[in-house]
């Protein structure tokens, strides 16, 4: 063993036969995104040929609307997801933002600049209390977000109740400042098309959310959070801070999409969002996000609510019952789950 | 000459359990402290209140001649003391230069446009590793994929450019082969060799021997020896290590039963 200081001194760089067929191909396939992109071409190839409406304007105009909203979502839940925390109160807090809004202008007098700003605020403290409290509990999020989504399910509905004799908060449009809302949140462009605003907005927050992670040391953070916390906080990571800012990030994206609900219907139902959760959460892991945390993508997250958009109204323009989507949704959830499996497998290395 | 690092008399208490009592060392540079001891005598705690995970209840903490007591691993490594923990040093998923550079990622850009500067963070850790022996042909790789010494190697040598004066390796060859601790005992004495003072944590006195300058023995949470290379051969080690006379009645009981009848 005594030799080994001598031979220590100068060691020549030794190259690792085992790496020398990393091909282009296989680079690929190390991407989290790629079996989603793949996956909607089939779906979008198969709608297109086998229904007439669907590679119209006006259909694709319609898909994108749906993939929009459950695509801002995706992105967010994302990043949570690779923070490797779950959210369950996502979809419910679509409704309560959009009824906190309709409250606070309908019912309360606020004009609807305020009432926006409110909402963000409420969004961000619900947000901020999710993330305290898996922290501090250490519980599992999966546990306290769901308390978070049922409390949140009874005020919706108890509150809407109470304030308005129904359950539905109406006349939105009424509210001073509508106008100027409905423009940057509810609007359509490309005329006659009508292609919803909201979809240029889902780009925007899928590429803002894609740099992020790939260039910023906030992503790199998430990254690790998600990856293996202990060694996050070893090397100096602020772990709590950027698992709280996920879930600040996830409710106040919450809070953007109830907002754009509420305005392009200008009324909000109580029972708004309920069950939208798993939607999210199921675009996300299609788009190669994994469920144990440390992996995955925005713009896999993306695709994977394309998919979801293009199935639910593919189905529709293809005349069969819509009750169907469930059972497609079930299906490519259960295939991405087995696909990222084996790319986990892959990635971590069987020495571990 | 002031010790890179010294302890004087410091004791660690968990409750009514006493973790350390009166551990009294120091670790100059260029030299390896190997930190011995069979499980549960006390060698975690010790590291981890050099590493600042924990706070000493009793006694001082020096560096360079400076009494200090860190609040957190970040202000240990502020200090120039970096620890490589057994497990728990790398994050599987991500690729070596995100996990090279985690926590104190090199940027460019001014505000918003603030950016990992992606290009430098590569070709550093491209050649750090090669400074190590280690081809790294392709950063993107995940760390996971590599084999355990080359994940200990990139955690030494990520401690060694952050400006680390002392590295505390935590059981560094426990999990791996015979080969594989080689390559990291081999790291060890390259990292003494570039000035470091290590403290080399382990329970295995074959993988101490070889390297080490200095051997220092916790039993119990006590300190039971220091000695420089040359004071103790490697049986006395061995057997100071389990508690002397403990291990040979073990042996003449072993012995005794192994007999044929």
């Amino acid at each position: 063993m005594s030799s080994t200081a001598d031979a220590a001194l100068a060691p020549e760089p030794v190259a690792d036969e085992r790496l020398a067929n990393i091909g282009l191909g296989a680079r690929l396939m190390r991407r989290p995104e790629v079996g989603s992109l793949l996956g909607a071409l089939v779906i979008c190839a198969f709608f297109w040929l086998t229904t007439e409406p669907f590679g119209t304007l006006n259909g694709i105009a319609n898909w994108t609307d749906v993939g929009s909203t459950i695509g801002i979502m995706a992105v967010a839940v994302a990043l949570l997801m690779i923070g490797g925390e779950f959210d369950l109160s996502a979809g419910v807090m679509t409704g309560t933002t959009g009824l906190l809004m309709g409250l606070l202008t309908t019912e309360w007098g606020l004009s609807m600049w305020p009432a926006i700003v409110v909402t963000f605020a409420f969004a961000a403290t619900v947000g901020f209390m999710n993330g305290y409290m898996v922290i501090k509990t250490k519980l599992p999020s999966f546990i306290v977000t769901l308390a978070t989504f049922f409390v949140l399910q009874g005020v919706n509905l108890g509150v809407t109740k109470a304030i308005t004799g129904t359950v539905r908060v109406a006349g939105l449009g009424d509210v001073p400042g509508y106008d100027s809302a409905f423009k940057l949140f509810g609007a359509t462009f490309w005329a006659p098309h009508n292609f919803r605003l909201s979809v240029i907005w889902w780009i925007a927050i899928a590429a803002l959310a894609t740099w992020v992670l790939a260039r910023t040391r906030a992503g790199n953070w998430i990254f690790a959070v998600g990856g293996d916390a202990e060694a996050a906080r070893n090397v100096g990571v602020p772990v709590a801070r950027v698992k709280i800012a996920l879930f600040m990030t996830t409710a106040i994206a919450a809070a953007l999409v109830g907002i754009m609900i509420a305005l392009r219907l200008s009324s909000v139902q109580a029972g708004q969002g309920v069950g939208e959760e798993f939607t999210y959460i199921i675009a996300a892991v299609v788009g190669g996000c994994l469920l144990t945390g440390g992996y995955g993508s925005a713009i896999g997250a993306s695709f994977g609510a394309l998919i979801v958009g293009m199935a639910f109204i593919g189905i529709q323009f293809s005349g069969w019952n819509t009750d169907w989507r469930f059972l497609f949704l079930g299906v490519i959830l259960l295939l991405a789950v087995l696909v990222n499996n084996l790319v986990r497998h892959r990635a971590e290395g069987a020495r571990r | 000459m002031t010790a890179l690092v010294e302890v004087r008399g410091v004791s660690k208490y968990f409750g009514n359990v006493i973790a350390l009592k009166d551990i009294s060392l120091s670790v100059d540079a260029g030299e390896v402290t190997c930190v011995l001891g069979d499980n549960g005598a006390g060698k975690s705690s010790f590291i981890k209140i050099l590493s600042g995970v924990h706070q000493h209840d009793d006694g001082e903490l020096l560096v360079e001649g400076e009494e200090c007591r860190f609040s957190s691993p970040r202000d240990a490594r502020e200090r120039g003391i970096a620890t490589v923990f057994q497990d728990l040093a790398t994050v599987p998923l991500m690729s070596v230069w995100r996990n090279f550079f985690l926590g104190s990622e090199p940027t460019v850009g001014k505000g918003p446009l603030r950016r990992i500067d992606v290009k430098f963070a590569q070709d550093t850790m491209r050649e750090e590793m090669r400074k190590m022996g280690i081809d790294v042909r392709d950063p993107d790789q995940p760390v996971g994929t590599l084999s355990g010494g080359e994940r200990q190697a990139v955690s030494i040598a990520r401690a060694v450019y952050f400006g680390a004066k002392v590295l505390i390796l935590d059981e560094p060859t426990s999990a791996l082969g015979v080969k594989q601790s080689g390559v990291v005992l081999r790291y060890v004495v390259q990292a003494r060799e570039r000035g470091l003072g290590v403290i080399f944590i382990t329970h295995n006195s074959h993988h101490a021997y070889p390297v080490g300058d200095r051997f220092v023995i916790l039993n119990r949470g006590k300190l039971v020896g220091d000695w420089r290379r040359g004071e103790i051969d490697r049986d006395e080690l061995v057997k100071k290590m389990s508690g002397g006379a403990e291990l040979d009645q073990l042996t003449h009981e072993l012995e005794r039963k192994l007999e044929p009848t």
